[in-house]
């Protein structure tokens, strides 16, 4: 396991405060000033007014189910997508006039892995370093450096094909990391990944967050943006419905603890009728009975009383997961 | 931390990001062409091979073989008044070009574009679109040119090249190519799915075009209602300015203008029409 996030070494931030960004550029400018950022397809508003900032060093999550606009406003932050409207600012540079300079200041993990499979692991750091104008001798000495950090140094000379789904993902971030990036961006990092390889990326990806790298991630995991991030917005249909630390979210919009229990999917909702009264705020899912509450045992004692004995019964810090829940009445991975 | 001085800081990490986009901005062709020339390496054998192979095999079968009957059966008038190893010799070399245009403008752009996005993944470095598709092109130019070369050297061993500003006809060849290739490029950068149109563009495009732009014989042989395949295929206009330069065959002046320009002319659009594509289609 990697370590846990320390939430407490940066500034706290006022994340109750709608003006965020002003309290953040007394700390220190910010790298990333999105506002009322914009993002149509015609008549589809794939982002539609997104605003937040990022500081250096901070470590930055988009939350949200799959077609929120996450991976639109992270391509528009890449300076590869243009916004329809809203004001864009990287490193203090608009991306519309310097694409080129902002994008030799990031480093980008997409959503899915575009590494060249005409050409060996190595190589293909190679080449990408030559994108940002690197000296050969610069670029031949950092692959070897990042395929050591990425677990790769065995398999420099390896078709980029014989790689695991965790091994190329690696490499994808190794691959970005080749210009000493101010920002790295990565959108839905460990999508798709089996538990130990998500485990070994989040241990690299915090070595970098200790090093001082600012990340901007996206991703529809709750264990990931709990792991990684400083701060986050829930994003969903390309609007913002909250932000802060994941420790303030959670204390904002759920309780501290859930009783989950089951009652049988044919008589969750019956039972549910049954239950009013019993925790702050319920939720009933196909499969079970979500109870929120500063005290889940309580409950599940009360529960008892009531003369109703569910078939299992679990209790449980509260997660994003019950954010995403609240704010959207959707669950997160459907 | 002061806000003056954390403003310094930003400056700083601005002037770096300035600093850091020139080489890119000024080179970054060149960088896809190095990346392309890797990726090359790794089928240099096919190229070697397939550069000196096809025109031993077909300089040997149709200058020298298909000659036999030609040279006994036809006045020289009728192929302009040199051997048919002479007159078949530069147009092989403009097909060769033809052909590895139909061969690195279509599916690697695909490639590069959707079944593997290098493209994309370029996308995020500090190139743009348009140094992509120049980089393509470039590589796509130099691997070509090694082609003709060879080809054109192979021309010289047959004797078949009497002109002295034969080598001249390597740049006809050149022209043909790219002038196809960038057109082709365009095309197959507008694909979104491959539902089989680049196999048909071989078929019904690059096919005929080989058959109909005075190849193998001269284009007047054909009825006057076939011919306008020829005048519109940059095949032909290589085909007949290769001619012009590698046995000094006699056309109008103007015509051989009009071959450049024409050539010239389709570089130009299919290069700014892969550019367009590429802006558009990088920048979603």
């Amino acid at each position: 396991m990697p370590p846990r996030s320390p939430r407490s070494r940066r500034a706290p931030v006022d994340a109750g405060c709608r003006c965020a960004g002003l309290s953040w550029s007394l700390v220190s400018e910010p790298v990333i000033v999105a506002r009322d950022l914009v993002k149509r397809y015609g008549d589809f508003a794939a982002v539609d007014g997104i605003s937040f900032e990022v500081a250096p060093g901070e470590s930055f999550g988009l939350l949200g189910p799959n077609g929120a606009g996450k991976s639109t406003t992270m391509r528009m932050v890449g300076a590869v997508s243009t916004r329809t409207a809203g004001d864009l600012s990287i490193l203090g540079l608009d991306p519309d006039t310097h694409g080129p300079e902002i994008r030799s200041q990031l480093g980008v993990v997409p959503q899915s892995d575009n590494l060249d499979t005409e050409l060996r692991v190595r190589e293909n750091l190679l080449v990408y370093g030559r994108y940002f104008g690197l000296p050969g001798r610069v670029i031949a000495k950092r692959a070897d450096e990042l395929l050591a950090f990425a677990q790769l140094q065995e398999k420099g000379k390896a078709k980029v094909d014989s790689l695991s789904g965790g091994m190329k993902r690696r490499l994808t971030i190794a691959r970005a990391l080749i210009n000493d990036p101010r920002v790295l961006l990565l959108d839905e990092p460990t999508t798709g990944l089996d538990p130990q390889a998500r485990h070994i990326l989040w241990d690299r990806l915090f070595r970098l967050k200790e090093q001082g790298t600012t990340l901007l991630l996206t991703t529809h995991y709750m264990d990931e943006a709990e792991q990684l991030c400083d701060r986050l917005v829930v994003v969903d249909k390309g609007a913002i419905m909250a932000e802060g630390t994941p420790a303030d979210l959670i204390r904002r919009y759920s309780s501290r603890e859930v009783l989950e229990v089951r009652f049988g999917s044919d008589r969750n909702s019956e039972v549910a009728e049954r239950l009013s009264g019993i925790g702050d705020r319920t939720e009933v899912l196909p499969d079970r009975i979500l109870i929120y509450s500063e005290n889940g045992e309580a409950e599940l004692v009360r529960i008892t009383e009531a003369g109703l004995h569910p078939l299992t019964s679990l209790v449980r810090r509260s997660s994003l997961e019950d954010v995403f829940l609240r704010l959207t009445g959707r669950t997160l991975i459907e | 931390m002061s806000q003056g001085l954390s403003t310094e800081a930003q400056h700083d990490a601005t002037a770096r990001a300035i600093a850091a986009g020139r080489l890119p901005r000024r080179w970054g062709a060149w960088y896809v062409a190095l990346h392309r020339f890797r990726v090359m390496k790794s089928y240099t054998g096919t190229v070697v091979v397939a550069g000196i192979g096809n025109p031993l095999i077909y300089l040997y079968a149709l200058g020298v073989g298909l000659a036999t009957i030609v040279d006994d059966n036809l006045p020289d008038a009728a192929v302009g008044g040199v051997s048919y190893l002479v007159f078949v010799a530069p147009a092989l070399l403009a097909s060769a070009a033809i052909t590895v245009a139909s061969e690195e403008f279509t599916y690697p752009v695909m490639l590069g574009y959707k079944w593997n996005p290098t493209f994309t993944g370029m996308s995020a470095s500090p190139l743009r679109p348009t140094q992509i598709v120049d980089g393509v092109i470039l590589s796509v130019a130099v691997r070509m040119a090694v082609n003709l070369v060879l080809f054109f050297l192979l021309i010289l061993v047959f004797g078949a090249a009497p002109s002295p500003v034969a080598f001249l006809s390597v740049f006809a060849g050149l022209l043909g190519g790219l002038a196809f290739g960038t057109v082709l490029m365009g095309y197959a950068s507008t694909l979104e799915e491959d539902t089989g149109q680049l196999a048909m563009v071989m078929r019904f495009i690059v096919l005929p075009m080989t058959l109909f732009s005075g190849t193998f014989f001269p284009l007047s042989t054909f009825p006057i209602w076939l011919q306008w395949i020829g005048w519109i295929s940059p095949l032909w206009h290589s085909t007949e300015l290769a001619r012009v330069f590698s046995y000094g065959y006699a056309e109008p002046i103007w015509l051989t203008v009009v071959h450049v320009a024409y050539l010239a002319v389709l570089i130009v659009a299919g290069w700014v029409w892969a550019r367009r594509i590429a802006i558009r289609r990088l920048g979603r």
